[in-house]
């Protein structure tokens, strides 16, 4: 698979980031690296073997229904760039 | 049908599943919290913090499965949909993309144009996710910040998926009436919508006979849908737009990508909503931090026996054994499951299943409308009310001296049927003393007998009234046959 500079632009763009045209090149180059070292697995003969969609070989590990202490409020929001003390603040966004 | 096209209706509901915490952390799911206060690490998608399945929320929506007759798969996965919104921390939401918990099924609900007829709604699917936060903006000028609250982030959904199988607006409130009840009755969530527990997402699109061809236009979703009556309101004005749309342009499936319109409730129209610059593109994949999940027989059964009764089982049951007629039934059913209860639990002490019915619909209800009460807050309990439909069975009191007798026991909550009939002097009048009265109020009322004797019976209701005055246990209708025959053979 080759990686093109549309298919980083519409990732960019699909996680809204904006890059200039220098930035798109230099992104496209490390992409590519990285999904030519993935690929590398693509070369193993899977043939006959069952895919599955988890590596570990367990399942249904669950937990009972019961609430936990939740994080301070002001814990909570110690980490984003901008809140009010009540609520996390984003740039406008209006519509979804 | 008067129009020359059909509508052609699918819609998704998601529905807020009843547990104490969320799906993937621990956190509280309750309602008004304080903002950012039921959040962790888990479900602020803080880097290292790993999800773990609730195992309630895999119960229950089990048994919502098994209620819609859907196929419940043996292994399900979670998947993760990618996309970025700042309600959403984690950039993704998990969700189930190819092995959702619920596969086929089908809900037959009442068909609100032929009584005693039904209608079936197959279903795609239904599979569990996590619930995204609230974004509130600033709408007036759309220039402040957007104030993000996660306390329902990962709160578990159900989405529920249906076939494009409804034909009107009208079947299409009717099918959530009905998936609504059925989410009670199970139990498996309180279905506010002013709290958002179950939303609406409606398909909507035409196919027109033209030129002895059938066209289908455009497939437009529609949000923004807050009450079922907005439902049908919007359902009907985006037929006739999509109508009056292909008539200006000709526009079919095909010609545009699906388009999303918000319903406007106030405005009573859809409007388009923002094209996104790149059609939507999820990229799903298995989520690697939780592990596939397993469903065994041992579960299937536990879930099937928590199931219970349906409203269809009950409409049928109230029917067939008891015979209702349908409407009386639907009636009956579709006040829940506590007013099933109370109607069954009436049963067993002895009443008759159509005096009870009419009897619930009417005084029952009225109370409880008047009082904003819900059945279990109801003061007469069931096998009370009972008691005194038995004494009017057995001829002990009429049913105008039962209606004194449930205010009694509203009043006394207390009270038996015994006291109340002691209390209100109720005896059963002996028959000569009845037709003496009668007699009495004839003579004195010597219009009313001229009227009857013209014809018109009707002024026979007013002396009623006076009647009752001279003795409260007389029987209003009995009084009629009386007086009848006296003006027929005595004046
Ligand atoms: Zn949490």
């Amino acid at each position: 698979m080759h990686l093109t500079t549309r298919d980083v632009k519409k990732v960019a763009s699909l996680a809204k980031l904006a890059f200039s045209e220098s930035e798109l090149a230099h992104l496209t180059q490390q992409l590519g690296d990285i999904v030519h070292f993935v690929e590398q697995l693509a070369e193993v003969d899977t043939d006959g073997i069952l895919e599955m969609t988890h590596p570990l070989d367990i399942h249904s590990a669950l937990r009972a229904d019961q609430v936990n202490a939740c994080l301070p409020r002001k814990d909570a929001l110690a980490n984003s760039p901008n809140s009010d003390g009540e609520f996390f603040l984003v740039p406008p966004v209006l519509g979804k | 049908m008067s129009v020359p096209y059909q509508v052609v209706i699918g819609l998704e509901v998601h529905v807020q599943l009843s547990t104490q915490s969320k799906l993937f952390c621990g956190c509280p799911t309750v309602f008004g919290a304080e903002s950012n206060t039921q959040v962790c690490p888990v479900c602020l998608g803080l880097p290292g913090a790993l999800p773990v399945m609730n195992q309630r929320a895999i119960e229950l929506a089990i048994q919502t499965g098994l209620a819609l007759n859907c196929e419940i798969a043996s292994v399900t996965k979670w998947d993760r949909k990618n996309y970025f919104y700042p309600d959403l921390p984690k950039g993704y939401q998990i969700s189930q993309f190819d092995q959702p918990i619920c596969g086929e099924g089908h809900l037959d609900f009442p068909d609100p144009e032929n009584e005693g007829e039904s209608l079936r709604v197959r279903l795609i699917r239904a599979h569990l996710e996590e619930d995204a936060g609230k974004s509130m903006h600033d709408e007036a000028a759309g220039k402040a910040d957007s104030r993000i609250d996660l306390n329902r982030t990962g709160t578990p959904l159900l989405e529920i998926v249906s076939y494009p199988d409804l034909r009107s607006a009208v079947a299409a409130k009717a099918y959530l009436t009905e998936l609504r009840l059925l989410l009670t009755y199970l139990g498996v969530s309180d279905c506010n919508m002013q709290e958002g527990s179950l939303r609406v997402d409606a398909n909507v699109n035409l196919h027109i006979e033209h030129n002895g061809k059938t066209i289908a236009t455009p497939i437009v979703e529609i949000k923004n849908l807050n009450s079922f009556r907005a439902v049908e309101r919007a359902l009907e004005y985006e037929s006739k737009r999509q109508f009056s749309q292909w008539q200006q342009t000709g526009a079919v499936m095909g010609d545009s990508p699906k388009q999303t319109r918000g319903w406007d409730d106030a405005a009573g129209v859809t409007l388009p909503q923002r094209e996104k610059e790149e059609s939507a593109d999820y990229r799903y994949f298995p989520d690697p931090d939780l592990i596939p999940l397993q469903i065994t027989d041992a579960q299937l059964q536990r879930a099937q026996s928590a199931v219970g009764e349906t409203p269809l089982m009950v409409r049928r049951r109230l029917q067939r054994d008891h015979e209702l007629k349908a409407y009386d039934a639907d009636v009956i059913a579709s006040q829940g499951r506590a007013m099933v209860s109370y109607f069954d639990e009436a049963l067993t002490k002895g009443a008759s299943a159509k005096r009870l019915s009419s009897w619930m619909q009417q005084d029952v209800m009225r109370t409880l409308n008047e009082n904003n009460w819900t059945i279990t807050e109801f003061p007469i309990a069931a096998n009370k009310l009972a008691s005194l439909l038995v004494a009017i069975d057995d001829g002990q009191l009429d049913n105008s001296r039962g209606k004194n007798v449930f205010q009694y026991f509203l009043d006394r909550p207390a009270s038996d049927l015994e006291e109340a009939i002691k209390s209100l002097g109720i005896a059963s009048v002996d028959q000569a003393e009845l037709e003496q009265l009668c007699r009495e109020l004839l003579a004195e009322n010597p219009k009313i007998v001229a009227q009857v004797k013209e014809g018109n019976v009707k002024g026979l209701g007013a002396l009623i009234g006076p009647a009752k005055k001279r003795n409260p246990n007389i029987d209003p209708n009995l009084v009629r046959t009386i007086c009848q025959q006296l003006i027929d053979t005595e004046f």
